[in-house]
Order: structure tokens, then C-alpha cells, then sequence
């Protein structure tokens, strides 16, 4: 039964807000469904292409403001400006990609921290089109027809759906040829390469499909939020991604899920413990990398697999 | 590209001319031409730093050239990527096994059917009937290479579980998933016992009787004698042997290279 977990997991997201009354709790889940899939595609490229991106706050930011100034500034309509942020986001991804990739290393890392950085940069200082640092308000929510996502509630609906959507595509793909190729470059590259894997060309293309999908997150972000800044975007929400990677345990997908969930809702958590949550917060992610180096849900996986075996 | 002379090359499988690899000015093979024909089993032989690995990187695209070309069924490979070389039919086992570790033994199988296989990105991720019909096969043809070898029964453990034998079995399933030309072997008997290097040489030569080409780099003087059709021996780089496994074996230069004389 591959489609069990899955199933379950459908389940529990669907039923988990009809006890919940509490909006807020609600809104730190929506900001969490949207992490899941920005670090799922993060995932992808970390766990399987043996790549690390420090811009995937940028191309997150980049699906915001293109949704936003489009749809606000120009009138577009929200679904295809969408589709389009995400298009566009892909090409950005591969100008990046192919240089970088085609090296043997980690020039990935440089070139998408320094992109990052501009990007950052650009959302500043072109004011009269982003809003420059005060940021960009008045971004109309999502709607269908004449259906209108306008509650918290309805959000949690449609962005849990299009998280589980991610994560079953993204499991169908590791669990196929093209997601063998890419476990097997990971692994061994000089093998892969001797194999018949073409290998930069699936590291470029695993690199376009997660810059997509954090361009997809970003895109809801600002129609949910319906004001963005450029805070949002900055390096730092960069590392708070690999973290969420690292922590849920790399090339992990389920792992991704819960280390994006975790890592979403600790700082709410946090806030009974008021001004010591950066402390707790740190302390927690510290425990974590030294104890569980290859992350919490493969860690806890294989410590309920080898208990489960001792008993039988 | 098909040359002028092709009558002349039509026999010989693959063709090297003349090439020569450099590792910062030290010439690891020197202008080094030798042609190999089809069904036979040619070894590589020679003393430690011959250059007998780098030939076959050199062959596989690991190591560019610096000069010379080779030829593969009369279409030069000389400057191709490793991938475009194994998709086109000439892949290999390493001198120290290369398995995908992470991986069990069926899937490091399945992965050696890569280049014969063509389902992408958005089949895979939405699971088109295409899909799932190639997949189905992938899984029973690699069922059945693993069977051929003596895995089957191994297939779900993971492939860092496996010993050394099976290791080296396992690379060269691995290899022969996507159907190659050509099969390069390096060292596959290095560090095993007399009798798991017999049963090396009964599969070496079950592959040779299905008409497999293979080429051999082997140290183990009693293993190559007893299978290879022809031998290729290299000293310094340098070709200095080429020819029947019996006739090497009378060639004064190329005792002189082991003996050191």
C-alpha cells in the first residue's frame, strides 16, 4: 500500500481545523502549508541532486511580487499570473542553473546566495514598482468564479490541497526512472555519469522545478497576506529553508513535510516561553543536528523499525 | 561520421588511433592504436601504472584526450560526455566496486537500464500509463539480469550489504542492464579467493558465448591466459604487446617489462 500514508495524512490535514476555532492557529498552519512546499522542491535539489540553494527565499519572493504587481498594479487575473510567475521563475532558475551546474561542486550555493542578494536589493530600491521598503499592499485574495477564498478556513482548504498535490507528485517522481537516476547521482556521480545518467542535465532540471514550486508558494503567499515586504525575502528566510530540509532529514519527502510543519509552528509555540524562544528556538535546532544528523523523521523511522523488529 | 576507409575498419567494433592522455605533462598513454573485434575477449595487461585504467577512461569519456580519436562502430566517440558513451553502448565496472550503495540490489539494476529507457520528469511525477508500463518492464527485465547472475534472491537487500563477490557480480548486472556493445572490466577479480575467481571466469566467459565483446584489465596472469582472445600489453603508456594469448607469453619485451630485465 504505497498510497496509504498519503491517504492518511489527507485525512488527518482535512479533519485537524473542524475542532479548531482558534483563526490563529489556523494562519500559522496556512504559512506552514506554504513552507511545505517550498522545501519539499528544496529537498528535491538537496537530497537528490546533491545541491544546496541559499536563493529560495529570493524565487519565493520573486512568485510574490510578480503576482502581486501584475494583479494589483495591472489588473491581471490571479491564476494565469500565477502559472506565469512560476514560468518565469523556471527560466530565471535555469540562467542560473546551467553555468553553475555544469561545474563539478558547489557553485550553486555562491551563485544563488548572491542572487538572493540582488534580488533583495531590486525589491528596495525600485520603489515605484515594488513599494521599495515599505512594501506592497492591497493584493486581492484568490477566487474561483464567484467563489471567494476570503476565511482563514478556505485558505487551509486550497493551500493543504495544492501541499499534498506537491508532495504526491513529488513522491510519484522519486519513486520512478528519473528519480532513480537522481538517488543514483547523488550517491556515486562518476558511476551515475557511466551508467548512461545524464546528470547535469537532471541536476539543472531538479533546480528549475524546485525554484517552481517556491515561486507557487510565494504567488498564495501574497494573495493570502495581500501585503508583502522585502523583509520576507531576505537571505535569512533562505537559511530558515535548508533548515527546514536539514531538520526534517534530507531526501526525505515526509521528512520535509514535518521538518516544514515543526519548524513553522515552534516559534508560535515558543511564544509561552516570551522572550527566550530565539534561545529555545536555537537550542532545539541544535539538539537536533547533533543528535539527529540525518534528520528527525528518518531518525525516528528507523529507531520505530528497529523496536518494532526487537518484539517480534 | 563514417570514414573513407570504412571496408577496411568494418570488422573492429571499436578503433583507438594514435591517442595519447597527459596528466600535467606526465603522458599517461602515448600515441596508442589498437583495434578490437567483436564476441572476443580482449584483456589489457601490463605492470602497476601502465596505464591500463586510464585507457578504459579514456575509452568511457572519464579522461578527455588530448590527442587521437577513437572510433565506436565507425562513428568517433573521442570528446563525448561518459552518459553519451554509455547510452551509445560501451559501459563499465570499476576497479573498486561503484554501486549506488543507498540503493538495493534490484534498483542498482534498474538504474543500469537508464539508457534504454526514456520516461521523463512529468510522466514520472503524473504517472502516465506509458509509465507505469515501462516501469513494469524495467522491473522484470532487471529481475531477470539479476537472476542470470545469481542475485535473485538478494534482490531487496541493499547493496552496501553485499560482499565483495556479490559486489562485483552486482557492477557487472548493473552494466549489462542497458544491453552494451561493449563491456569493460576492471580488475573484476582483484581480491577474490580461487574460487570466486573461477566462478568470475565461468561468467566472463558465459557472457563471451552470448556474443558479448569484453575488455579485460586484469592482474591475475592465470585468468587472463585461460580466457582472453587477444591481449593488449601496455608498459609506460606505451603499447608494447599485441597480439594471441601464446605468442605474448614468448615476447621478450614484454617479459623483459615484468621482470624488469
Amino acid at each position: 500500500m504505497k498510497h496509504l500514508p498519503l491517504m492518511v495524512f489527507s485525512l488527518v490535514v482535512f479533519a485537524l481545523p473542524l475542532g479548531m476555532g482558534n483563526n490563529y492557529y489556523l494562519m500559522a498552519l496556512n504559512i506552514a502549508a506554504l513552507n511545505v512546499m517550498i522545501v519539499i522542491g528544496l529537498n528535491l535539489l538537496m537530497g537528490y541532486a546533491g545541491q544546496i540553494s541559499l536563493g529560495h527565499a529570493a524565487f519565493f519572493g520573486l512568485g510574490a511580487y510578480f503576482s502581486a504587481v501584475l494583479t494589483t498594479t495591472y489588473g491581471f487575473p490571479a491564476w494565469p499570473t500565477i502559472l506565469g510567475a512560476m514560468v518565469v521563475t523556471a527560466g530565471i532558475a535555469c540562467i542560473i542553473g546551467i553555468p553553475t551546474l555544469k561545474l563539478q561542486g558547489h557553485y550553486l550555493v555562491m551563485a544563488t546566495l548572491g542572487f538572493n542578494v540582488i534580488v533583495y536589493i531590486i525589491m528596495i530600491q525600485l520603489g515605484s514598482v515594488t513599494g521599495g521598503p515599505s512594501g506592497f499592499a492591497g493584493i486581492p485574495g484568490l477566487r474561483i468564479g464567484s467563489f471567494a477564498f476570503e476565511s482563514d478556513r478556505k485558505i487551509y482548504y486550497l493551500f493543504w490541497a495544492i501541499s499534498i498535490g506537491i508532495l504526491s507528485l513529488s513522491l510519484n517522481l522519486i519513486h520512478s526512472r528519473v528519480g532513480r537516476a537522481m538517488a543514483a547521482l547523488s550517491h556515486n556521480e562518476i558511476a551515475a555519469r557511466c551508467t548512461g545518467i545524464d546528470t547535469e542535465t537532471i541536476k539543472i532540471k531538479i533546480f528549475v522545478i524546485s525554484a517552481a514550486m517556491a515561486s507557487l508558494a510565494g504567488s498564495l503567499y501574497a494573495h493570502y497576506i495581500s501585503f508583502i515586504s522585502p523583509g520576507s525575502f531576505s537571505i535569512f528566510f533562505s537559511l530558515q529553508t535548508v533548515t527546514m530540509v536539514l531538520v526534517g532529514g534530507m531526501g526525505s519527502l515526509w521528512g520535509s513535510v514535518f521538518g516544514a510543519i515543526l519548524m513553522s509552528l515552534l516559534p508560535e509555540i515558543l511564544h509561552g516561553v516570551k522572550e527566550y524562544n530565539v534561545l529555545v528556538y536555537g537550542f532545539i535546532l541544535m539538539v537536533v543536528l547533533i543528535f539527529f544528523p540525518e534528520g528527525l523523521f528518518p531518525s525516528v523511522r528507523s529507531f520505530v523499525a528497529t523496536t518494532f523488529r526487537k518484539k517480534t | 561520421m563514417i570514414l573513407p576507409d570504412a571496408e577496411k575498419k568494418e570488422a573492429a567494433v571499436l578503433e583507438a588511433n594514435k591517442i595519447t592522455v597527459r596528466f600535467e605533462g606526465l603522458e599517461a598513454l602515448s600515441r596508442l592504436s589498437f583495434a578490437i573485434f567483436p564476441q572476443q575477449i580482449i584483456s589489457i595487461i601490463g605492470p602497476n601504472g601502465a596505464g591500463k585504467t586510464t585507457l578504459l577512461n579514456a575509452i568511457t569519456g572519464v579522461c578527455p584526450l588530448h590527442i587521437g580519436e577513437i572510433f565506436f562502430k565507425g562513428q568517433s566517440i573521442a570528446g563525448l560526455k561518459p552518459f553519451q558513451i554509455a547510452s551509445l553502448g560501451i559501459t563499465r565496472s570499476f576497479q573498486q566496486a561503484q554501486l549506488f550503495m543507498n540503493m538495493t540490489v534490484l534498483e542498482n539494476v534498474m538504474v543500469g537500464m537508464h539508457p534504454r529507457t526514456t520516461s521523463g520528469f512529468l510522466k514520472a511525477m503524473f504517472r502516465l500509463p506509458s509509465e507505469r508500463k515501462e516501469e513494469g518492464m524495467i522491473r522484470d527485465n532487471s529481475r531477470g539480469i539479476l537472476e542470470a547472475f545469481g542475485l535473485l534472491s538478494k534482490s531487496g537487500d541493499m547493496a552496501g550489504h553485499l560482499c565483495l563477490r556479490d559486489q562485483r557480480r552486482l557492477e557487472m548486472a548493473r552494466a549489462m542492464a542497458c544491453r552494451p556493445e561493449i563491456l569493460l572490466l576492471d580488475e573484476p577479480a582483484a581480491g577474490l579467493t580461487i574460487r570466486e575467481m573461477e566462478e568470475m571466469a565461468d561468467i566472463i566467459l558465459w557472457l563471451k558465448e552470448k556474443g558479448q565483446t569484453i575488455i579485460l584489465v586484469e592482474h591475475n596472469m592465470r585468468l587472463v591466459m585461460a580466457i582472453s582472445d587477444h591481449l593488449i600489453v601496455l608498459h609506460h603508456g606505451i603499447k608494447i604487446g599485441d597480439g594471441l594469448p601464446g605468442d605474448i607469453q614468448k615476447n621478450r619485451q614484454v617479459i623483459a617489462a615484468y621482470l624488469g630485465k
